[in-house]
């Protein structure tokens, strides 16, 4: 790298990423954008201006060292960026592709403020690419090199998704034994049943659990924290630390009359059909879903996105996305909102849900929405929706998707009486240890937080398991 | 590695079996009234299945299923020594069993299977059981042993009278109940019409009223929301707040609706089975 201390402004657009176009992806399961190649990602990194404060770090949630991974990627030392990478981060191939990086590590870039911030989510993900496709891999993830020092140290993680995924990673290379409990048949959490494949390829997230394999880690699929095992049994059974890590549990629904007609389904009931049951290649996969021509689904988030691009992909006609605020508003990535209208997916801004209707068949026909203004911010600093008196809507749909987020998902909690939960219902832990009620037992992600980010779990399970190492070894 | 079934006994050829299936950890933690997941292969569904019965020391739970779809035919298929890749559980809240009476366990057809575990769980609380079975005809009569072995009264009722009541068992459920009023509670498993019918011939002589739903589920734990139904105006998941709920409160034309969502795709799912099955030319 240069020397001279170079200017934002003398520092060029960004390197563009291939992708599907829009037309043609729109008919398949394929993942959108297709990643740089190794000149493609070193011309962007080179745009890094090696800040001697690096903002960008303070902005990820696992404080990746950005600046050092990517001077490692301006020499073309791949191996030597995910090492940077893979200390702080154990899942760096879903990151690149998941995070809100516009609100965290870009959003935080100097470069940003006058230009284009470095493209920190896609160099992340190339790196991650590249060195699981390399010979590297046993390098770091071998078993050689992270035996097991501490069999007699155990852990145990309930869920199987990003939280304990990046605890298990962490302890393990510590060398501590750790066991993760998960209830569904795959482990990968929402990174299995949530996010479609378009977005982050199955085969990506299963390299990332084999990686874990590879230190060590035990999985057990089936096992269902609460009903299965519970926390008593772990702790009978001799284990040293459990941490809770079972996301963010029951789907809400809109509370208006036809929320139960035939045709209304959660966003996490389409989801998980389509991704963990294969819907979209019924019937050589068992699990069926409805083929919908007129789709309506509700929210603003990366859910509600993902919900309404995957119903285009299973062959629906028209597509829209009902919300309450304006576009601006939406909590989804910015990605995903650009990819969700260059896919053809119509927004319905301004529109309040007030019934879903049956028609004669007794299913799901239309859709009442209520016109809405934008008044005054409310708690979370959003201009909050007013009702238009007497302007409503009938949108004619057969099957509707309602991504409003979730609510605490009883079962673990109900078998655990013990466990001290907060005003909201979520499991109350210490955010910066993820210490819960109970001793030894932690807790991070979305069971503690509510419905959030991938990354933010991860970040409570990093701070929770530094916190059980720092205990245990 | 699955989930080995070490018996099998076709109560019904070709439609009810039984399978006894290695599950150690489920048959610790079982009670009367859960249900499992299970999912046959890779390309497979999850459904969902009532545990039958279990037996804790030899680490083992029983399955009853009807063959309604293609999952169902394809499980049916497997003999003893095979495998089931994925089985789940226990799942759903526990029957509520206390030592109260006289309490009349009703089931018909496959649900017998359950009806059968929650009766012997009533019994061990030291309940008066009475149990009360219908089916089409006498051979499809499931448990009948096994109930008789420890209900001090099995009562009966076949479509065709071949045994029993001629007729529903509502019927006999409706005289016994005008013959008794120290019945503390009636708990109905089966077919949706008749769980409805059960409850409709109890609420006039206000005994408490228990029925199981057998909802569409996909996940089993919570997850998903598809096995919701309306319960007092409430909307309840039968996965994580049931099976069992009050048969007074249930809107069952709602549970009926949302049963028969996906019958165009079983449909299409079991006419690719049949084409393509050549296993075995039954």
């Amino acid at each position: 790298m240069e020397n001279k201390p170079r200017k934002p402004a003398d520092i060029g657009p960004r390197i563009p990423m291939p992708e599907q176009p829009a037309d043609e992806r729109v008919r398949n399961f394929s993942e959108v954008t297709l990643g740089f190649t190794l000149d493609q990602a070193v011309e962007e990194a080179e745009r890094c201006l090696q800040c001697k404060k690096p903002l960008c770090q303070k902005g990820c949630p696992v404080e990746i060292d950005i600046k050092s991974f990517i001077a490692k990627l301006v020499d073309k030392d791949v191996s030597g960026a995910y090492e940077v990478i893979r200390k702080t981060n154990s899942l760096p191939a879903v990151c690149g592709r998941v995070c809100p990086q516009e609100s965290q590590c870009e959003g935080m870039c100097i470069l940003g403020k006058k230009n284009e911030p470095v493209a920190i989510g896609r160099l992340e993900r190339y790196i991650a690419d590249a060195f699981m496709a390399s010979d590297a891999c046993e390098e770091i993830t071998g078993t050689h090199e992270c035996a097991l020092v501490r069999e007699d140290l155990q852990v145990a993680c309930i869920g199987a998704g990003p939280a304990s995924l990046t605890v298990a990673g962490y302890l393990a290379s510590k060398g501590i034994k750790v066991t993760l409990f998960e209830g569904l048949h795959e482990p990968g959490g929402v990174l299995i049943y949530g996010i479609p494949e378009f977005r982050l390829p199955k085969s990506i997230v299963g390299r990332e659990v084999n990686a874990l394999k590879d230190l060590g880690v035990e999985i057990r699929t089936n096992w269902v924290g609460g009903k299965t095992i519970t926390i008593q049994d772990l702790q009978d059974e001799g284990y040293d630390a459990i941490f809770i890590g079972v996301g963010a549990g029951l789907p809400r629904f809109l509370n208006i009359p036809g929320d139960n007609l035939v045709g209304v389904f959660s966003a996490n009931e389409y989801l998980t059909r389509v991704n963990l049951g294969r819907a979209y290649d019924f019937p050589n996969y068992d699990t069926p879903t409805f083929k919908a021509n007129d789709v309506v689904v509700i929210g603003g988030g990366n859910v509600a996105m993902d919900a309404a691009r995957t119903a285009k992909r299973m062959g629906a006609e028209r597509v829209s996305i009902v919300y309450r605020r304006t576009q601006d508003e939406m909590p989804a990535r910015l990605e995903e909102l650009h990819h969700a209208i260059e896919e053809g997916i119509e927004i319905r801004a301004l529109c309040g849900p007030l019934a879903f209707n049956p028609g004669e068949s007794g299913r799901l026909e239309t859709m009442t929405v209520q016109k809405m203004c934008l008044g005054e911010p409310d708690d979370s600093g959003r201009r909050s929706p007013v009702c238009i008196e007497g302007e409503t809507e009938e949108i004619p749909c057969d099957m509707a998707v309602v991504a409003v987020g979730t609510r605490p998902n009883p079962i673990l909690l109900e078998a655990t009486p013990d466990l001290e939960l907060n005003k909201w219902g979520y499991i109350a832990a210490d955010p910066e240890t993820g210490e819960t009620s109970m001793e030894n037992v932690f807790a991070g992600g979305d069971i503690v937080t509510g419905a959030a980010t991938v990354i933010s779990a991860m970040g409570a399970g990093r701070r929770a398991a530094q916190e059980i190492a720092k205990r245990l070894l | 590695m699955g989930f080995k079934i070490l018996k099998k006994e076709e109560l019904i050829p070709g439609q009810t079996s039984l399978f006894v299936i290695d599950a150690p950890q489920i048959a610790k933690k079982a009670m009367p009234g859960n249900f499992v997941i299970i999912r046959i292969d890779e390309n497979g569904e999850r459904i969902p299945l009532t545990i039958a019965d279990k037996d804790r020391e030899a680490g083992t739970i029983t399955i009853v299923f009807l063959v309604v779809g293609k999952s169902t035919a394809q499980l049916n298929m497997l003999q003893e020594g095979d495998d089931i890749l994925d089985v789940c559980g226990p799942l759903g809240k526990a029957t509520h069993i206390e030592k109260q009476g006289t309490v009349i366990c009703v089931g018909g057809g496959t649900g017998i299977a359950a009806m059968h575990h929650i009766a012997k769980g009533h019994w061990e609380a030291g309940n008066h059981v009475v149990a009360l079975i219908g089916a089409r005809t006498e051979n499809l009569l499931l448990f009948r042993c096994e109930l008789n072995g420890f209900c001090p009264e099995v009562m009966v009722a076949t479509d065709d009278g071949s045994v029993g009541h001629k007729g529903f068992v509502t019927e006999v459920l409706k005289d016994r109940l005008e013959r008794d009023s120290n019945v503390t509670e009636v708990v109905a498993i089966g077919p949706v019409p008749m769980m409805e019918a059960v409850a409709k011939v109890t609420e006039p002589f206000g005994v408490k009223t228990t029925v199981s739903l057998n909802s569409i589920m996909v996940d089993g734990i919570g997850m998903c929301g598809a096995c919701r139904c309306s319960v007092g105006g409430k909307t309840k998941f039968a996965c994580v707040d049931g099976p069992e709920f009050d048969g007074h409160k249930v809107d069952f034309s709602e549970l009926k609706a949302r049963l028969w969502q996906f019958k165009e795709q079983e449909d299409e799912s079991m006419g690719k089975f049949k084409k393509e099955c050549t296993c075995h030319g039954k």
